[in-house]
């Protein structure tokens, strides 16, 4: 699990080769507390496969999250070649997410 | 099979899961949807007796499912798809006749305490008893647009996105506790809050209105109804249309708010409407209990509330049991919740010991 910033956010999510999910959390954010685990689960176990896990805090890094018009939160989006090709909103089911990672490293 | 299965994880669940834990019932707890319930994304609990200088609903939820956890309580973080209460598989040793008290009507296919199916993620549970914890969830406007805007600036929770709009407009709906209880935190952030409200008195308790209308950064804007939300072509909240509410004052021929379909909107709003630019939206206009997969099951009210047996947390259906704000529309506090949690506790455990016989 990387922890991104606006400084890395580039070299580890943008230059990825892998695509990359991405979880925009904050500590005083209640759903945000119950889809940590969940997003921790999910990055080990798809440890050896082709898709990188992150979370960025929103409190302390506000241009990445602004560029990518995050305003609520949990958001989760999966980047692939730089470019975000989803966006999750909310409390999701881990197998929804499952779902969406394997069609996307398959 | 299972001794008892509880369905829900806020305190009516949480508390329910205590007790029967507590009485070696080995219960399993399935959070669903939501896990933690509705006090995951409020603020300050400041009437939860215990905590004289409050607790956040979040930081009060994480105790409450570490005291189940405590005493054996199984939590698991699968939702609840199917359930089927009316036909429990038959039983090696049935027995007839009557349920716990006399005057309960036989038990449904004369078994021995439940053989009730639970599907949780394609798995199927059996056990002896039931209890539904599903509590009730926030209602959203039910505008296009405000689904197509979910996350950009149209938000179901004030404590997590607040922060998102610092300096900025938002618009909060509704005249309840919860309405004041998020335009009063989000004005920590926002430069303005209109609450927009369908009638001119408030709903919610003094001590809320008050708060409210103290603050010098919150306007009201009465007996009006956001009819559409701006700013789906540019992908953010730009602003919401707002039409007088066909409520108050009566309007000849005004249609229900529950027909406040997308079109009735588009009809509302000749002369009268008017747009008010905002950044962010966020509906506190009541809730809705969740009780979808019992429907056909259990006995449920028109609106979808759980109806229990008078005096009791019994279902119609014996072996079924209620707490919380799924069966409650009237008190919904997380004390009421967690006291009549307990009592489904202690209902399903003597239900269930009367079956031993």
């Amino acid at each position: 699990m990387l922890t991104l910033t606006d400084q890395n956010f580039q070299t580890e999510v943008l230059n990825s080769k892998k695509p990359v999910l991405v979880d925009f959390w904050a500590p005083w954010c209640g759903p945000c507390k119950i889809m940590g685990p969940v997003v921790e689960e999910l990055a080990k176990e798809y440890a050896g496969k082709p898709v990188k896990f992150g979370k960025m805090n929103v409190d302390e890094n506000s241009a990445i999250p602004s560029k990518f018009g995050v305003m609520s939160i949990p958001t989760f989006i999966l980047f692939k070649d730089g470019k975000p090709v989803e966006q999750f909103v909310g409390v999701q089911k881990k197998e929804y997410l499952q779902k969406k990672l394997d069609a996307l490293i398959k | 099979m299972e001794n008892l299965i509880i369905i829900g994880s806020g305190p009516a669940g949480y508390t329910a899961a205590i007790y029967a834990a507590r009485a070696n019932l080995a219960p399993i707890l399935f959070e669903g949807t939501e896990p933690g319930g509705q006090l995951m994304t409020t603020t300050d609990v400041e009437n939860y007796p215990g905590f004289p200088k409050g607790i956040t609903g979040p930081e009060l939820m994480v105790i409450f499912k570490e005291q189940a956890e405590r005493f054996g309580a199984r939590i698991m973080g699968e939702i609840v798809t199917k359930v089927e209460f009316g036909n429990p598989s038959p039983q090696p040793s049935p027995i007839k006749g009557e349920g716990a008290n006399g005057n309960s009507p036989p038990l449904v296919g004369g078994v021995r305490g439940g053989g009730f199916k639970v599907w949780a993620n394609e798995k199927m549970y059996e056990t002896r008893a039931v209890i539904i914890a599903t509590g009730a969830s926030a209602k959203r406007l039910g505008l296009e647009n405000e689904k197509k805007l979910y996350g950009k600036g149209v938000s179901a929770c004030a404590t997590c996105d607040g922060f998102f709009f610092k300096d900025k407009t938002v618009v909060v709906v509704g005249g309840g506790d919860t309405a004041m209880e998020e335009s009063t935190f989000l004005t920590k952030f926002a430069k303005k809050v209109y609450v927009v409200h369908r009638r001119d008195v408030l709903k919610a308790s003094k001590i809320m209105q008050e708060r409210a209308m103290k603050n010098p950064k919150i306007e009201f804007i009465w007996n009006t109804e956001v009819v559409d939300v701006l700013g789906a072509d540019v992908g953010h909240v730009t602003g919401v249309v707002l039409s007088p509410s066909p409520q108050s004052p009566p309007i000849k021929g005004g249609e229900d708010l529950k027909n406040s379909s997308p079109l009735v909107g588009e009809a509302r709003r000749g002369g009268t409407s008017r747009t008010l630019p905002c950044d962010g939206l966020f509906a506190a206009i009541g809730h809705e209990p969740n009780t979808k997969i019992f429907s056909g099951q259990i006995e449920l009210d028109q609106k979808g509330y759980v109806v229990t047996r008078p005096g009791t947390t019994m279902t119609s259906v014996e072996g079924v049991f209620a707490g919380g704000d799924c069966v409650d529309f009237k008190y919904r506090q997380a004390v009421t919740a967690a006291g009549t949690g307990c009592e489904a506790a202690i209902d399903a455990e003597r239900w269930l010991e009367a079956q031993e016989g």
